[in-house]
């Protein structure tokens, strides 16, 4: 590896990131091709993977030696200090390059090595398979047909060769109202509501301006209210707020020449009806501006409505103010709140869930189509669809479902992996923490219904992790097109087997399948209900964690159970035919040893070595990491 | 605290005697009322007859499982005793050194002070004229008396009240004497006053005051603050408005639970609580603690240092103990306290959430060791509704005196008796738990402390599913015990089977 010029330090020190004691461990550090490792006096290990760490700092040189701070992008700080400032200063300049790699096939995916053989990489990727997932949903059918119009990426790039559309919507409808919105992106199938043959729909946001219309638009958005048998209304959910636009809107001297029609059709309510009214000023305005969304006029049978969900700049710079203010050390009380506060963070988090609810009543109390775009129907347009599916289907709340659901809403709609998760050196503005603020909802839901989701936080936090380890092919890559043309399928492994395979680990134990009669959940989202993820963004910072995990004990008992259940048929077993060989008074000796006494021990993985997930203590009712030393009293 | 109840190890065996000049003698240890006894329990062999009075130094030290107790007695003897197991060495050791500690009667009527119950547990060398005089010199006759004995080391928690210093510095011998008397010889103790230093500065001229280094000179003062009163009710009655309103946005929800300052008074006091137990145990330094007039704040901390110290006290009973010691005897006035609450409008100053802001902490360390609590939140959550409103005579009335005068005893029933009834202990007892001996330290980081949502929001959203998933890990508990015992009755009966078989085949 050209960029690593020293592979060895010694005598380097680990600040603890909270302790105000300046407590340190003291140990080597490695550099290797993929990790930076640190091993203490202790010999435990904390792995950094390059492909984690979002930056790194030399701070100015003190007695003890040159400080260097690396922050992750799974939000984990490390504070060394370097004795000699010339071994700093490698490290640093090594891991600038191995940190930003330019092009993808430096990135880890290419060099990782399960040791598996090709068939079972291929397996591994056919493990999830769409295709299967709309023939679940029970498309195709008699209203929804596959289309075979992107087949080869000709109408638009970012989305998948397989797409599902209205019966009675034909090609050239496609393709014109393709070209009317946004990147091609024209209405898609994401979700069929089989009960309320109802769909969810997605797109991009149509490039209207003031008058421009799309004839073939209108079509395809009638096809969709059509293919809807119980109710022709549809919705059409424009997932973004009002004041992006406002600035423009102030600019504007000519405000009058926009009539707004109010319209109260849709609500009785008077305040919801207003900021309804703003919002579609602010699209209006949008609208002039070359893009903005649909004209009720246009369109028959839409309702339209906003949702207020920020752009990725906005959830970028709220996200960074939320870590500056928990990275504070002796943190108050009252910075704490006002810093969740001004970072507005839980309010995104409360947006997106929000649009996610309006979608899910919209089907399963009007039984209406829905439409969900966003500008490009990328990013809020996939929280919003992906987190109404999960709301409406019990599957997409069990592990393989889940998996499913980030294949189809993410994955397959283009999501861009690689620019929002910043996997290569490329423009740090379209870095956004887009899909951690769906990880988020999602582990918000499973606080309030604990027993309505198969998996548990660590598998969250687990996909977290790999959507910026760069390790699996899953998240490499912006669309479909560009992973094929990356060949991932065939150089680089898919995270999924791996995670089912160490499914134990992510089982949440108070599951309940009976909950699943509870199909459609609905989360109240009164503010209190938000709280800060504190797994989630101080994973790492042990000293903030419970220190005895009520969640272990429970995950490793259930275990303990289904083994005990066994052990007891075992024992059962021999007791019959003991009884029966004493009337018998026939003996087969082996079975007299064979009595298993204990568990087998678990498979451990060893492709996720470098991850400490929730580091809680493994060893059932030990208090680890107690210590006064590691607080501020 | 039972004097007797002190003693916990009255017998030990195969304990190894060492005297200088003399062969080392191996035999059973006893104590007594008023001696160590050493007995080989052969003939002619000597015995060891050691008076309490005589001790005038104990170290202890381990080695692997043994322990060693070096005893230097006033007569300038010194003997060396080895004693297998570190457990008993440490209960022997407490058993000896509570020999500082007597039970004092000074207040049987009441009269020396008022808000104190009739025994308390002093020094040995101080007698009870002294006490008399150090009562005159603190607020509220508040004299130091012992809060709590941590046997691991034999280091103590005392409470008070303010000394009445004034603005002219008043002193007290006898105050010093008393509160000298606590600490080993060459050792330092630390006085955790809860008011910053400006508010006990300013107490001074309404002739409280605190403890001048000069006339203390073995004692560290630290001042903490914690809030009293009307602050901390505001602090309530904002909480409550702010949970209540279900149509604030996120921002507004936020920004109320802010400045509701609920969760900071929550931290501070933790953090008071949780360095008076690093103190103990850690600095090996005795502490005493006051605030003003030593029946709030004060109490907070001294309880919540023994939950973190003490495991018994993170038992049911032992947590009723500590409540009745370090609440209900130790004279917090919870009839004035939780006279009202968070929705009346008439105000009163002595109004104040004290004891529900400490069984808030209680539920905070609960949250971070859930295996070390044989209570659940549903105990709290009792607690703080019969300390408001109760069938039960036992958190009426403002302190000891006030119950003797009311004869609670005769006219009503105590909750303890209720509450420990098994039906009853069934709800408030925590499948989770598992006996440990260990201290245990909480997280008082902003990111580790939550809003109590079985208090706060308890009448606010539905806990259908909570109470759910809760169900559904008591099922899972109890699920396993009921395996484990099944698996060891089939294991016995085919071990039985095999050995029948076993008969069988060798003949």
């Amino acid at each position: 590896m050209e960029h690593i010029r020293t592979t060895k330090v010694e005598q380097v020190k680990l600040l603890d990131r909270f302790s105000t004691s300046n407590k340190a461990l003291t140990g080597t550090l490695y550099l290797t091709a993929t990790h930076l490792l640190f091993i203490d006096s202790h010999q435990k290990e904390t792995w950094i993977l390059h492909h984690h760490i979002a930056s790194v700092e030399k701070l100015a040189l003190t007695t003890s030696g040159c400080p260097l701070v690396i922050q992750c992008k799974n939000f984990r700080i490390v504070h060394f200090i370097v004795p000699r400032e010339r071994d700093c200063h490698d490290i640093y300049n090594s891991l600038l390059q191995l940190s930003k790699q330019a092009k993808y096939e430096d990135l880890y995916a290419f060099s990782y090595n399960p040791k598996q053989n090709d068939s079972e990489r291929l397996r591994g990727w056919q493990l999830i398979d769409l295709a299967e997932e709309y023939k679940r949903m029970g498309v195709p059918n008699s209203n929804w047909q596959l289309s075979d119009a992107n087949r080869e990426y000709k109408i638009c790039e970012t989305y998948p060769r397989e797409l599902y559309v209205p019966r009675i919507a034909s090609k050239p409808i496609i393709v014109g109202s393709s070209k009317f919105r946004s990147k091609g992106r024209f209405p898609v199938l994401s979700y069929y509501h089989r009960e309320k043959e109802a769909a969810v729909c997605r797109c991009s946001q149509p490039l209207s301006g003031f008058s421009a219309r799309c004839l073939e638009d209108e079509h395809l958005l009638q096809a969709i209210s059509k293919a809807n048998p119980v109710n022709r209304y549809m919705y059409v959910m424009d997932t973004r707020p009002k004041h992006r636009m406002q600035s423009w809107w102030a600019t504007q001297k000519d405000i009058g020449r926009i009539i707004v029609r109010i319209s109260s059709k849709i609500w009785n309510d008077e305040k919801i009806r207003e900021s309804h009214e703003q919002k579609r000023l602010n699209a209006m305005a949008n609208r002039a501006a070359g893009k903005g969304y649909e004209n009720e006029d246009n369109y028959s049978n839409i309702r339209f409505q906003f949702v207020g969900i920020e752009n990725i700049h906005v959830m970028r710079s709220s996200l960074q103010k939320l870590l500056e203010v928990n990275g504070t050390k002796g943190l108050s009380v009252n910075d704490f709140y006002s810093g969740l506060e001004s970072s507005g963070w839980l309010r995104h988090i409360k947006a997106v869930m929000d649009a996610a609810i309006f979608l899910t009543k919209a089907i399963m109390i009007e039984n209406a189509s829905v439409l969900v775009h966003c500008s490009d129907g990328w990013d809020r347009t996939s929280q919003v669809c992906s987190l109404g599916s999960l709301l409406l289907d019990s599957f997409y709340r069990t592990i393989r479902g889940f998996m499913v659901l980030i294949e189809k809403d993410w994955i397959s709609f283009g999501h861009k992996f690689s620019e929002r998760c910043g996997h290569l050196d490329s423009d740090p503005k379209e870095v956004s923490p887009v899909f951690t603020q769906f990880l988020e909802c999602v582990w918000h839901l499973t606080e309030q219904f604990p027993q309505a989701f198969e998996f548990n936080e660590a598998f969250l936090l687990q996909i977290h992790e790999h959507i910026y380890s760069c390790q699996f092919g899953n998240f490499l890559g912006n669309c479909q097109k560009e992973r094929e043309e990356l060949k991932l399928k065939e150089k680089t492994y898919s995270l999924w087997p791996f995670l089912l395979d160490d499914q134990k680990k992510y089982l949440n134990p108070l599951y309940s399948p009976k909950s699943q009669a509870v199909a459609v959940l609905e989360p109240n989202t009164v503010s209190f209900n938000f709280k800060f993820w504190r797994n989630m963004y101080h994973q790492f910072d042990r000293t903030l964690h419970p220190r005895q995990s009520v969640f272990n004990i429970i995950m490793n008992m259930n275990e303990q159970n289904k083994q005990l259940e066994n052990d007891i048929k075992d024992l059962e077993s021999k007791i019959k035919q003991h009884k029966n060989k004493q009337t018998d008074g026939v003996l087969t000796k082996e079975l007299l040893h064979s009595v298993r006494p204990e568990s087998p021990t678990l498979k451990t993985s060893l492709c996720f070595k470098e991850q400490t997930l929730l580091p809680v203590n493994d060893a059932l009712r030990t208090i680890e990491g107690s210590n006064p030393a590691d607080n501020r009293y | 605290m039972e004097f007797a109840e002190l003693i916990r190890t009255p017998r030990v065996d195969n304990v190894v005697l060492h005297r200088p000049f003399y062969p080392a003698v191996e035999g059973t240890l006893c104590l007594t009322g008023h001696h160590l006894i050493l007995s080989s329990r052969q003939d002619n062999t000597e015995e060891l007859w050691l008076l309490h009075s005589n001790i005038d130094a104990i170290d202890k030290r381990f080695v692997g499982p043994l322990g060693t107790i070096i005893i230097k007695c006033k007569d300038f003897r010194i003997i060396q005793l080895d004693i297998p197991g570190m457990e008993e060495c440490l209960n022997i050791a407490s058993s000896i050194e509570t020999s500082e500690w007597r039970l004092s009667y000074v207040n049987k009527e009441f009269a020396v002070c008022p808000s104190y119950p009739p025994i308390v547990i002093v020094p040995k060398s101080i007698d009870d004229e002294a006490l008399r005089k150090v009562a005159t010199f603190r607020h509220g006759g508040r004299f130091p008396v012992l809060s709590y004995y941590h046997k691991k080391n034999g280091m103590v928690i005392m409470r008070s009240g303010q000394p009445l210093t004034g603005t002219n510095g008043r002193r007290c011998k006898e105050d010093e004497k008393l509160i000298n008397a606590t600490l080993r010889a060459g050792k330092r103790g630390y006085i955790i006053d809860t008011r910053s230093l400006t508010v006990a500065q300013q107490a001074r001229a309404k002739g409280g005051g605190f403890e001048q280094e000069a006339h203390y000179p073995q004692w560290r003062r630290i001042h903490k603050s914690i809030e009293r009163y009307h602050i901390l009710q505001e602090s309530l009655i904002k909480l409550v408005e702010a949970c209540n309103d279900q149509t604030h946005n996120m921002d507004r929800w936020l920004s109320k639970l802010e400045a509701s300052n609920w969760l900071t008074h929550i931290k501070e006091i933790l953090t008071t609580a949780c360095l008076a137990a690093q103190c103990i145990d850690r600095e090996g330094a005795s502490i005493l603690i006051h605030g003003t007039e030593g029946t709030d704040s004060t109490l907070q901390v001294t309880s919540l240092a023994q939950i973190i110290l003490e495991p018994r006290s993170r038992t049911i009973r032992g947590f009723e103990a500590l409540i009745e010691r370090e609440w209900l005897q130790a004279g917090h006035p919870f009839q004035q306290r939780c006279a009202q609450s968070a929705y009346c409008n008439s105000k009163q100053k002595w109004e104040s959430p004290v004891f529900l802001l400490f069984l808030d902490c209680v539920w905070q360390i609960l949250r971070q060791f859930p295996c070390s609590f044989e209570f659940n939140e549903n105990f709290l959550i009792m607690l703080f509704e019969h300390a408001y409103a109760s069938q039960f005579g036992t958190f009426l009335g403002n302190n000891e005196s006030e119950r003797c005068k009311l004869k609670l005893q005769q006219k009503t029933m105590s909750l303890w008796s209720w509450v420990n009834r098994p039906s009853e202990l069934r709800k408030f007892t925590s499948p989770l738990f598992e006996a440990n001996n260990l201290v245990i330290w909480p997280s008082v980081a902003p990111q580790s402390l939550h809003l109590w949502e079985g208090i706060f929001l308890r009448w606010n959203r539905s806990s259908k599913y909570l109470d759910e998933a809760y169900e559904e890990m008591v099922n899972i508990i109890e699920y396993n015990k009921e395996l484990q015992a099944k698996v060891n009755i089939l294991r016995r009966q085919l071990a039985e089977l095999e050995t029948e078989d076993g008969m069988q085949e060798s003949p």
